[in-house]
């Protein structure tokens, strides 16, 4: 029987220091056992626990895709015991993951249709999984426009920054890219991410839009995406909640009868809206 | 149904013969308290006993285990799982309560998806032999959660104490087996009568002590009534309702590291507990006690019955016996239902 509970020992091959503080890193792991690659079957939006033995294990969104093939991705906010000693490793060394765990974004309703994207922090490591699954050349004729807006509190504070580069470039794809206070070099777009959503009023008409970032930007945000006239059933929220087992099981990730770990972490605003406001 | 029956000396003989072949758990008095343990003959058991203080579900459920070992820190590929060489096991003279109880934790940690190993390695022999209960104490309160204290769900056989003898109800062909290869005499139909007797007296010394039709949708509908405020302000989140619950199974998984080995570790934990929820953003979906009761009462009462179809709960009453301020889950169940 396959022990749900199994951590598969991963290698770090490679780590970029993603912002200026240098808390924020993403790592790039690749299995000792290559036949593991194709049991981890995984679709963006759907996360993973990371363990270092010894240390403990914590829930990471998954910030690579599918289609980048030999490695996996997370990007990882150092806060506490297990981000420090992930933030304290070198390449060469490994890490456990036991996953994918989760749903992910729903792939098949969204194709066909145009997909807003809209990320704040680190939250947003899951959906720039998203979108480099839509633009890679297999996929992207399946889906209508995309639109992507991401922002941070400030330029160094960025994620992926010689990706949006290329995304800049890209005449398949909307990017807004904003800071809530720029600096002297900054020359890009200032403002907060509900505020810029506003501005930019991308159109709700046969498209979905997909939301993750700190709880404050979601709350000022929602309005907005209401307003722009996306109804519930095509607005979706990936939530974070305190989790250990990711299996449904360990009793804490829950709002009313769903389990984040389990039934989310990407629920419709529709779904939340018949749950208890506990989250 | 079959039934069979046994001369309470006999059981002696019984026991001995179980022992040989079961990793056999049954209530022993340890000073005052009785506790299920692992026996090594017949002399250690006692069934004169109302109900433990602690469930028996750490017999499949222990409040600490190993998941996984490694010989150093960090290094992933040197994960070794604790195999156990244990015969299977089997529980004796458990409470019918206690035995409905498992039906519940098999599905939580049986799901199809995801089948919790270790929980199964230690469940899918075991054997359980129950005792009804011919005293039910006042807190007691298994009639009202769809058990009853001859229920016999969970359980292979059932012992009824009818004085001089045991009636044995055998309810699984498990059950069947064994008491067919340790040889009983059916039961006559005297017998049989004062057993319904017994029974019945039993059931009818138990009113309802809770209103349980339509509960779950009054409990959905008063999510957000200020009364859940009033109702668990004495709570003191001690977790001690949910450490002696049968079908309470939250837990955290640890890692512990001990001359530079390291263990994962899984253990007992309570929704009671301010950090049982405490994200590392700090921000917390369940706060104060009110939410965290709140979380315990509809988690019984309303999650489980959408996520497995019934209540976990099986009335057992440990929370309320044992609760240091009194907070009495059949009260709280019933201020619920009159709102
Ligand atoms: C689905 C999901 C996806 C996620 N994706 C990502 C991601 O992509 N990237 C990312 O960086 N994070 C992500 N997270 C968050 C991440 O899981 C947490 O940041 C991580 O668990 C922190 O672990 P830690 O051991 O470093 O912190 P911990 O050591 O657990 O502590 C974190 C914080 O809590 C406080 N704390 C801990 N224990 C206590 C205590 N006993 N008393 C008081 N305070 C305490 C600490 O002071 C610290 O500030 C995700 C979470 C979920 C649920
Ligand atoms: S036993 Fe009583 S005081 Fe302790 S957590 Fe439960 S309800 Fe609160
Ligand atoms: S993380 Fe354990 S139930 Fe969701």
């Amino acid at each position: 029987m396959n022990n749900p509970y199994l951590p598969s020992p991963m290698r770090i091959e490679g780590i970029v220091t993603e912002t200026e503080d240098r808390n924020i890193k993403t790592f790039s792991l690749s299995f000792l056992d290559r036949g593991n690659e194709a049991v981890f079957k995984y679709i963006p939006g759907q996360f993973a626990e990371l363990s270092v033995l010894g240390k403990g294990e914590a829930p990471f969104g998954i910030a690579s895709s599918p289609t980048q093939k030999g490695i996996i991705e997370f990007t990882v906010n150092k806060i506490g015991l297990l981000t420090t000693a992930l933030h304290n490793m070198e390449p060469g060394e490994t890490v456990g993951i036991r996953g994918p765990l989760g749903n992910g974004y729903p792939l098949t309703t969204l194709q066909d249709k145009n997909v807003v994207i809209i990320g704040g922090g680190f939250g947003f490591s899951t959906l720039r999984a998203l979108t480099t699954f839509l633009l890679d050349k297999s996929n992207r004729n399946s889906f209508n426009n995309i639109t992507v807006i991401y922002g941070a509190r400030s330029p160094g504070l960025l994620l992926y920054k010689d990706e949006l580069r290329e995304w800049e470039k890209r005449a398949d794809l909307q990017l807004y890219v904003t800071v809530d206070k720029g600096d002297k070099d900054w020359e890009g777009r200032v403002g907060f991410i509900p505020a810029i959503t506003k501005e930019i009023a991308p159109r709700a008409d046969n498209a979905y839009v997909l939301v993750c970032g700190p709880p404050a930007m979601i709350r000022f945000t929602l309005p907005v995406i209401e307003e722009l006239g996306f109804p519930p059933e095509r607005t979706l929220l990936s939530l974070e909640m305190r989790m250990k087992c990711g299996l449904g099981k360990c009793g804490r990730c829950n709002i009313g009868s769903k389990y984040v770990c389990r039934d989310g972490p990407v629920f419709t605003l529709a779904e939340l809206n018949r749950l208890p406001r506990e989250y | 149904m079959k039934t069979k029956i046994i001369r309470k000396q006999d059981m002696t003989g019984l026991l001995n013969n179980l022992i040989q072949e079961y990793e056999v758990f049954a209530p022993v008095k340890r000073d005052d308290l009785v506790i299920f343990d692992r026996i090594g003959s017949d002399k250690d058991v006692s069934l004169e006993y109302t109900n433990s203080i602690k469930p028996p579900k750490e017999i499949l459920f222990p409040q600490s285990e190993t998941l996984f070992t490694c010989g150093s820190i960090g290094d992933a590929a040197s994960i070794e799982v604790p195999v156990s060489e244990e015969r299977p096991r089997l529980l004796f003279g458990i409470r019918p309560c206690d035995a409905r109880s498992f039906l519940l934790l098999d599905k939580v940690f049986n799901e199809e998806n995801h089948r919790d190993v270790y929980y199964l390695s230690r469940r899918n022999d075991m054997m359980v032999i129950a005792i009804g209960c011919i005293k039910p104490r006042a807190t007691c309160f298994c009639t009202s959660v769809g058990g009853g204290p001859f229920s016999s769900q969970g359980s292979d056989l059932l012992l009824v104490d009818i004085g001089d003898d045991y009636i044995i109800q055998v309810i699984t062909d498990k059950g069947s087996r064994l008491v067919e290869k340790v040889g009983v005499a059916d039961a006559g139909e005297n017998k049989l009568a004062l057993m319904k007797m017994v029974i019945q007296e039993a059931e009818l010394s138990m009113s309802p002590q809770i209103k349980t039709d339509g509960l779950k949708e009054k409990l959905d509908s008063a999510f957000d009534d200020p009364i859940w405020g009033s109702l668990t302000e004495k709570c003191l989140s001690c977790g001690i309702c949910t450490y002696l619950c049968p079908s309470c199974y939250c837990f955290d998984i640890i890692d512990e590291v001990t001359d530079s080995k390291g263990e994962r570790i899984r253990i007992w934990d309570s929704c009671q507990f301010p950090l049982f929820t405490l994200q590392a953003s700090g921000s917390n979906p369940r706060p104060t006690n009110k939410e965290r009761h709140r979380q315990r009462v509809m988690h019984k009462f309303s999650y489980c019955v959408d996520n497995y179809g019934q209540v976990s709960c099986v009335g057992c009453g440990r929370c309320v016996i044992e609760c240091p301020v009194n907070l009495d889950i059949r009260q709280v169940l019933t201020t619920i239902s009159n709102r």
